[in-house]
Order: C-alpha cells, then structure tokens, then sequence
C-alpha cells in the first residue's frame, strides 16, 4: 500500500449567504494515497467542488471560507499555509482540471504559453519551450509545432481539455484535482480524455482526485470511491467492494439509477424527493427523508461514520444489506 | 470589400502621415508666405489646388495642416488612453471607495458638454497646442476609463483567471498575463476613434478662431475661407475634405483594429 499524501480530517466549509453562514462541506474526511485515483461522487450542490476548492484554499465565490478542519498534505496542513506558501503549492504541488475547458483558457493566449504559464510561474529551471513541447506531444496532441501557436477557440473540445491537462501537469503535481473532466464532453472524446488521465498517473506516479456525478466514470477509473450527500460523505469503500456491495441506502439507489443495456427497455429508476435545501436540513440522518429504511432513529440522530477502509454512515446497515429495499420502494 | 476599405483608410492616413512628417521637402511653397497672387483658382501658376487671399498656396498650408491634425488628434487620444486605462484599472481592482471616487469623477467630466468646456477653457487659458491638447484628453478620458473598469471587473471573475490562480499565479502576473491583454483591444479601438475625434474637436475650435494662431491647421484654414466662400471655394473645400477623410479613415482604422485584436474573429492560421 503506498502513502497517503493526502488527509483530510473533519473539514468544514461554508459559504455566506443573506442569513449567515452555511456549510456546505460539513465534517468531511477522506484520503488520497500516492498514484492512487480517488473518486469523490454525488449529485449536484452536495459539496463536491467545493471540497475540491477548499483543498486548494481558493473559491471561486469571494464569500466562502474553510471554517475548520485539516488539510495534511505530505508533511504541511494546507489550512494552516499563509497565503504565498499556498500560491506556491497551487499548480505545483497540486493541480486542477475542470469540467467546462472552453471557460478555463485564456482566449487571447496560445495553448504553448497556457500550458507554459505555471512553469513561468514557478520559475521553472529547465527549457519551459521544451517542457511545453513534450507536454503537448505527452497528451496525445496532433502536431506539437502547430498547436502550441494555436487559440482556444482554434481547437476542438477535446483539444483544449488536454491543453488544460497539459498545463495542470505542467510542473510535475503530485495530486491532479479533476473536477467532472469529462461532463463537457461527447461520449468517445470522453473515454480518450479518461484514458489519457489514467495513463499519465501511470507514467508520472501523480495521484488524482476525481470528481464527478457519473458512475460509469468512477467504476472505469477509480481505485476507491468516497459517496457524497447533503455536505457529508456517506459511504466510502473500495471501487469494487462499492459496486459489488453498496451497503448506504443512498448508494444503492444511485447504483440503481443507473442506465445499463440490459435495463435500458425498462423504466427508469430514479431516488423519490430531491436533496434537501442546507438551510433547512434535517436534524438526524440527511438522507432519510428519502430513504426507504428510516426510522425514528435516524429522523432524530445523525448517523456516526467511522474513519476507517471501508465505512458507512447510516444505522441500518444490516437491514439495507438485508434486502433490496429500493425495490420494495418501486412496488409499494 | 472590408479589406479594401481599410486599405484605402490606411493609405489615407499614410498619406496624411507622412505629409506631416516631411511637410517641408514635400510643399511646393512656403505655406507661411503670402505674395501678390491671391485666390487664384486651382491649377493656376503652379498653385495646385489654388493661392488664399494673402496669396499663400493651399496645398502647402494643406500639408503643414496635416502636423497640427495629426499632433493634436494622437497626441490627446494617447493621453487620454494612459489617463483612462490608469483610472479605470485603479476603480476595477480596488473597488469600493476608490472606485466610488473615480467613477463619479468620470462621471462628472462626461456630464460636461464637452465642446462648450473646451471653447471656455480655450478663451480662458489661450489657445496654446499642448493646452489643446490636455483639453482634449481631459474631456476624453472618461469613456475609456469606464470601458477599461467594466473589463476588468468581467475579467477578475473570469473562469480563466480562475484558473490562472489555481495554477498558482500571483496577483500582479496574473493582471499582466491574463488581464490586462483581454482588456487592451477595446481601448485600443477605443483610442483609434478617439484620435478622429480630437481630430473634429480642434478643427472646430481653430474653426472658431480659437486654435493656435501660430500655426497652420486645417481647422484655421475653414475659418479663414468663411469670407471668400463666394470668390474662393476651394479655400474652404480641400481642407474640408481633408478633415472628412482623415477622420473617416482614423474611424475605419478603429474597426480594423477591433477585427485584427480578436483572434475569435482571426481564420484558422
């Protein structure tokens, strides 16, 4: 088992709104080992990104702020980095990707000086042009020569994800941040997108933290999955072992809303309700207004989730292992 | 057709530029002296587009006229710009009071009629080249100033500045790299037309009497023809054509600019 690089201990964000501040990342934990690919899934608005942002100390709302936690990444805690040491690290140390790679170019600036930028930032010691040449060939870009003269709006979709891979892995991170890579784009460009990410942690030993809604992405690419609902995660475990045996009732549900060929004839399933408003959560379990299983209990107590392999927040593992229960859901 | 027409902007403004440049090799004739031959019609006498009525040659004053346009219409479209970028970019990244402060200013000198205010100042303070042109980029800076603040207010939430500080960028690379190059073309377009218009405001001011008395420009020239329009036409019409033009092409220039600076509107090289 390699290292962990990357710990996150009880981590609480929240951003402000008109009646005060509101967690949206709410006691999360998890880690990242070295050249380890982690997934970190959930729907829209349950804290993904903003746990993304929160590692690298910058949101893209100016009212938003890590109220408490740890960030242990190798040998620092990232909470506690002044502002320069934390610049130093972005880019360098850990690097983002980002689901819309049109938005995240610079328009006016050809992808050689993009993907260049962080070395020039970092005062990179080497050849940057070079650098940037072989990043380009490393992303299996067509024509380095042209390409790095090429603009943004010059190159396909595609093209520019892999330009803004080219220049996250510029200087060499130990942790790639992926957040939702492949939403943006079509279904084939996506599987290249995916395979090129899994090759480059092959080749360069740089963990990658994946985030994403898509099932199908994490069973492709990820070694362990932490499941995310509401602010808190609610499961996490190995990707097989999570597949194989989703023990939260809101993990099996997702799996169940998936669409696969053999289903696709079928109805589809979907989770009734919708995730509540952070405003207005409920005291006990966040799901259970949704689950099947709840009981006073977890109307009432929020459930513990114990920090080790393979964990679950809910108290009624051994009743949602028991039976399908989601089923019992479609037939009442 | 678009290619043409700011071919022939840029042939115009070539034209006009070097006129003023070796003004006094390319001029047939002193444009400072008179002699007998007064309001002679064009082609007369080897005056080519005719003598005024102190008997100085009008294609001679026309290419001296073309420093004084040139001078005033750059000169205070880049001081205005310098004035408008400094100010705008100071309101849009610190905000708050300081771009309180500003924008009302800015918003006060728009308010002002501009023609009006640079006729008082002019009668004021005399009429001098260089107080024209500190006039002129007084009252034109505001726009700019508002463009170059809208801009980077835009940018600063852009998602590739975002990026740029995901990447680990510090604040002041990141105004220089990211920002501060998507925000110069629309000033540049912005300044270019604002040279035609410095332009139009001296001409109107000499037109009025109020230019420098000292030199020739193509403004002073309309003012002087006003008494002859009857004997003398073309004293008043080829410097009023050379006004149209130039200001025509600086406007053209301004719109090739604005293609030529978007590389979204650049074909695939």
């Amino acid at each position: 088992m390699n290292e962990i690089i990357l710990e996150v201990r009880q981590l609480v964000t929240e951003i402000h709104q008109r009646r005060g501040w509101l967690r949206v990342v709410d006691d999360v934990s998890f880690n990242v080992r070295r050249g380890e690919i982690v997934g970190l899934v959930g729907e829209s608005g349950c804290g993904k990104s903003m746990t993304a942002f929160s590692l690298m100390q910058l949101f893209p709302t100016p009212a938003a702020r890590v109220t408490s936690g740890q960030i242990q990444f190798e040998d620092r805690d990232l909470a506690k980095l002044t502002a320069d040491e934390m610049r130093r690290v972005r880019g360098a140390q850990i690097a983002m990707i980002f689901q819309d790679p049109a938005t995240f170019l610079d328009p006016l600036m050809t992808l050689g000086n993009q993907i260049a930028e962080p070395l020039r930032a970092h005062n990179f010691a080497g050849n940057a042009t070079a650098r940037t040449r072989e990043l380009v060939a490393q992303m299996g870009l067509p024509d380095p020569e042209l390409m790095v003269r090429r603009y943004p709006h010059q190159v396909s979709g595609g093209q520019k994800q892999r330009a803004l891979i080219a220049s996250a892995m510029a200087c060499a991170p130990k942790l790639l941040i992926a957040d939702e890579p492949t939403t943006a784009l079509d279904v084939t460009v996506q599987a290249q997108i995916l395979d090129l990410m899994r090759d480059l942690r092959d080749q360069t030993g740089a963990a990658i933290l994946l985030i994403t809604h898509d099932l199908g992405v994490i069973a492709e690419m990820c070694d362990r999955v932490y499941v995310m609902y509401a602010g808190k995660i609610v499961e996490h475990n190995t990707t097989r072992e999570l597949f194989r045996a989703p023990r939260h009732p809101y993990t099996q549900g997702l799996l169940r809303s998936t669409v696969s060929l053999e289903s696709a004839s079928a109805e589809l399933f979907a989770i009734p309700g919708t995730v509540p408003n952070l405003n207005e959560l409920p005291t006990g379990c966040r799901f259970a207004p949704r689950c099947p299983i709840a009981n006073a209990q977890c109307k009432q107590e929020p459930p513990f989730v114990a920090n080790d392999a393979s964990a679950v927040a809910c108290w009624n593992v051994e009743r949602a292992a028991a039976s399908d229960i989601w089923k019992l859901e479609i037939g009442s | 057709m678009a290619n043409l027409r700011t071919g022939i902007a840029f042939s115009l403004i070539a034209l006009c530029v070097v006129a003023a440049v070796f003004a006094p090799f390319l001029a047939p004739f002193d444009p400072f002296r008179g002699g007998a031959d007064a309001l002679l019609p064009p082609g007369s006498k080897s005056f080519i587009l005719g003598s005024d009525h102190l008997g100085r040659d009008v294609l001679s004053e026309l290419i001296f006229g073309a420093r004084v346009s040139l001078a005033v219409g750059i000169s205070a479209a880049l001081s205005a710009s310098v004035l408008g970028l400094v100010v705008g970019s100071l309101a849009g990244f610190f905000g708050g009071w300081v771009d309180g402060v500003l924008m009302r200013t800015s918003e006060f000198f728009q308010t002002l009629p501009r023609f009006v205010l640079a006729l008082v100042i002019v009668a004021f303070f005399g009429s001098g080249i260089f107080k024209l042109i500190i006039v002129l980029a007084v009252l034109s800076w505001p726009p700019i100033a508002r463009l170059v603040r809208a801009q980077i207010l835009s940018l600063r939430e852009a998602t590739f500045v975002e990026a740029a500080r995901l990447s680990g960028m510090g604040s002041l690379r990141i105004i220089a790299r990211e920002i501060l190059p998507n925000a110069l073309a629309p000033v540049i377009v912005t300044g270019s037309l604002d040279i035609a218009s410095a332009i139009l405001l001296e001409a109107s001011l000499s037109f009025f009497g109020l230019g420098d008395a000292n030199l020739i420009s193509w403004g002073g020239m309309l003012n002087v023809a006003q008494p002859y329009l009857r004997q003398a036409w073309w004293m008043a019409v080829f410097p009023g054509i050379a006004i149209s033009l130039v200001v025509l092409s600086f406007n053209v220039l301004g719109d090739a600019l604005n293609d030529a600076l978007n590389p979204r509107l650049q074909e695939t090289a």
